[in-house]
């Protein structure tokens, strides 16, 4: 009897140390090719970046955490297939897709999952339709096109304006919130323009604007598009200013765009080039490890894992049903946890609130104009 | 009509590297029966050959240097050896399916060794406007314009005004009688090859300031060649071109005054009814079929 408790002494001891060594693991499913590349990309090496960090610091709750990537090619139909395949491996949290397109698709497998997912989708909907598991990594179209469309009329004083708008979730969404905030706030849309995702040629779109001869344009694109449509908007010698959100204005755009980018203005809810200590250093460490400035995109796949670091250390505990409950509501503050590099609020809906910024394209540089204040 | 005038300039200046694609389909085609489905791929890589020679410290003239004569040697040799040579054997059909194989592996092999996102590429026309008839016209779509015409031209007069020329198209309009003649047709056909090679490069010097480098970059451009051949007419040069400016126009105009959703559209509707009305291409001459 004696022996018998002493091996099951022994059993337990050797279970519970092994699972206190065991892992955690999170799924990682991102535009790795296809259009969204760029997106997919900045997101991956802020996730690893991330990753790296905290295992370096002996992990979470004593746990090394483990991702595994899959790549959707930026395309909604793999990116579902590949979140169904991570969703089988029972990962603690699912960090993206980053195209709303694909978060759409994607959510409710995760949720009908109970499983977290913390996504780089900018689209209005997608947390307006009382998913319980989604949450963001930067703010929504809701959040950030009022701001927008304040500045174009306001700032920019512009009575008349063309809104250029990539046709598909992430640009649907935008426009139409920006196209109701302007038209609120008295400013006419002369121009209402919808392209394709992985468009070439701007030059009839570009046509349009010029005969519309706008006040402002507002351009809402994806990164190589932002890019195409600044040369091009260039090349036929518009000189409207120019504003738009974060992709437009990041540090890809700018690589790509060249002098085309310069005097471009945007909202951003993200920029390495923020006025903020903890994410200029954020900022060394990404260029040390990877050879580049990073966008949005990477802070928003470094701040997810962070916000598993933070939500977890919360609770005490490894536990993915009550994970999501714990982020509803949840402030994390900067000084408690650096790698949230700002303070932020998760509501009950998954949509966040915290600092942002109003920066424009300089000799090739964003430049921090104004810093925009947490909501509540 | 000042908005007219820009999309007219803008359109021919795509519609011109179209026609340079375009017009490697129709060369390709004459001399081998081949129809290259990587056509679009050739215009893409050689936008990436010169940005690693740039990467290499290699300045961008010579950068241009190298990566035409690097085009010319896998695009035009390596090609007509490797690929065209052991499959134009087996038919038209198994070599157009290798030459699909090849675009995919093209595209991949960019995308593992470059990246899979888009690289900024320097124009070697500088930006600025000059005024036409009042308007203000993009140094960048004239100097487009220009050099694909001063190419187009040259290559029209190599085919008819000189002895290389009329070689070449002999070879092209019967092989058997050429070679009785004395004609050495293997090499026409090898320097056809060449001269497509050498087409696509210029092209993708071009187009990629304007449309990136990427790795993905060719299907566009290879489908909208492709259309522009077959609009034209498939076995003439002047075909080729007046089919390349026309697309470049039409998309355009089709972009700005019907929609820019069904922009891709409005080619292949064009192409359909070239197709019904007159099968052989605008300029094209129609060819007997023996049975």
């Amino acid at each position: 009897m004696k022996s018998t408790l002493l091996v099951g002494a022994l059993l337990t001891a050797i279970t519970t140390s092994g699972a206190l060594a065991q892992a955690i693991k999170l799924a990682d499913v991102a535009e790795l090719s296809g259009g969204g590349a760029t997106v997919g990309t900045n997101w991956k090496n802020g996730i690893d970046l991330a990753i790296e960090e905290i295992n370096a610091k002996g992990g979470v709750l004593g746990r090394k955490l483990e991702v595994s990537h899959a790549d959707s090619q930026s395309n909604p139909g793999v990116a579902r297939a590949q979140v169904q395949k991570a969703l089988d491996a029972e990962p603690y949290v699912l960090l993206g897709p980053g195209y709303s397109g694909s978060v759409k698709v994607t959510a409710p497998l995760a949720a009908e999952a109970g499983i977290a997912q913390i996504m780089g989708g900018e689209a209005a909907e997608l947390t307006q339709a009382g998913n319980k598991f989604l949450f963001r990594t930067s703010f929504g179209q809701q959040s950030s096109m009022p701001k927008v469309a304040k500045y174009i009329h306001d700032d920019m004083k512009a009575k008349s304006v063309a809104v250029i708008w990539v046709n598909n979730d992430f640009g649907r969404g935008g426009r139409d919130v920006v196209v109701k905030e302007l038209e609120r706030l008295g400013s006419k849309v002369v121009a209402d323009l919808s392209t394709e995702a992985g468009q070439a040629d701007f030059a009839a779109d570009v046509g349009k604007i010029k005969a519309a001869n706008p006040d402002a344009v507002f351009v809402y694109l994806n990164e190589e598009e932002s890019a195409r449509i600044l040369k091009e908007l260039k090349r036929q010698g518009v000189t409207a200013p120019l504003m738009g959100e974060t992709t437009l204005i990041g540090q890809k755009v700018i690589e790509l765009a060249g002098d085309a980018a310069n005097g471009a203005r945007g909202h951003v809810g993200l920029t390495t080039d923020a006025p903020v200590d903890l994410i200029k250093g954020f900022r060394d460490r990404f260029s040390k490890k990877y050879n580049y400035v990073p966008d949005h995109n990477g802070l928003k796949g470094y701040l997810a894992v962070y916000m598993v670091k933070a939500t977890t250390e919360k609770m005490g505990k490894v536990d993915s049903k009550a994970f999501a409950d714990t982020l509803h509501g949840l402030t994390i503050k900067a000084t408690d946890e650096p790698g949230i590099l700002m303070d932020v609020t998760f509501n009950e809906t998954g949509d966040i609130d915290r600092q942002s910024f109003l920066v424009e394209v300089v000799e090739g540089k964003q430049v921090v104009k104004q810093v925009l204040p947490k909501v509540k | 009509m000042s908005n007219l005038f820009d999309l007219l300039v803008a359109g021919l200046a795509t519609g011109a590297i179209y026609a340079l694609v375009a017009v490697g389909f129709t060369l390709l085609w004459q001399t081998s029966q081949t129809i290259n489905f990587a056509q679009g791929e050739f215009v893409m890589l050689p936008a990436f050959l010169m940005l690693a020679a740039m990467h290499a410290g290699a300045p961008f003239w010579l950068a241009i240097i190298l990566g035409i004569l690097l085009s010319m040697i896998l695009l035009g040799l390596g090609f007509k050896m490797l690929l065209v040579d052991p499959m134009m054997r087996h038919g038209v059909l198994p070599l157009a399916i290798a030459t699909m194989a090849l675009a995919i592996g093209i595209k991949e092999a960019v995308k593992q060794f470059f990246s899979a996102e888009a690289s900024p590429f320097p124009s070697i026309v500088p930006t600025g406007d000059i005024y036409i008839l009042g308007h203000a016209v993009s140094l960048q779509s004239i100097g487009v314009l220009v050099v694909a015409i001063v190419a187009v031209f040259g290559l029209t007069t190599l085919l008819n005004r000189t002895s290389l020329g009329h070689q070449m198209q002999a070879a092209a309009q019967n092989p058997t009688v050429a070679r009785i003649i004395g004609v050495p047709v293997e090499r026409m056909i090898l320097l056809t090859f060449l001269i497509n090679a050498f087409l696509v490069a210029l092209a993708s010097l071009l187009i990629t300031p304007i449309y990136l480098a990427k790795f993905s970059s060719g299907e566009v451009l290879g489908q909208a060649a492709f259309v522009a051949a077959i609009v034209g007419g498939f076995n003439q040069v002047r075909g080729a071109i007046a089919g390349g400016l026309l697309i470049g126009v039409l998309d355009n105009l089709a972009a700005a005054y019907v929609s820019t959703q069904y922009r891709a559209a409005v080619p292949m509707i064009f192409l359909i009814v070239v197709i019904l009305f007159r099968p052989q291409g605008l300029l094209g001459r129609a060819e007997e079929r023996t049975v």
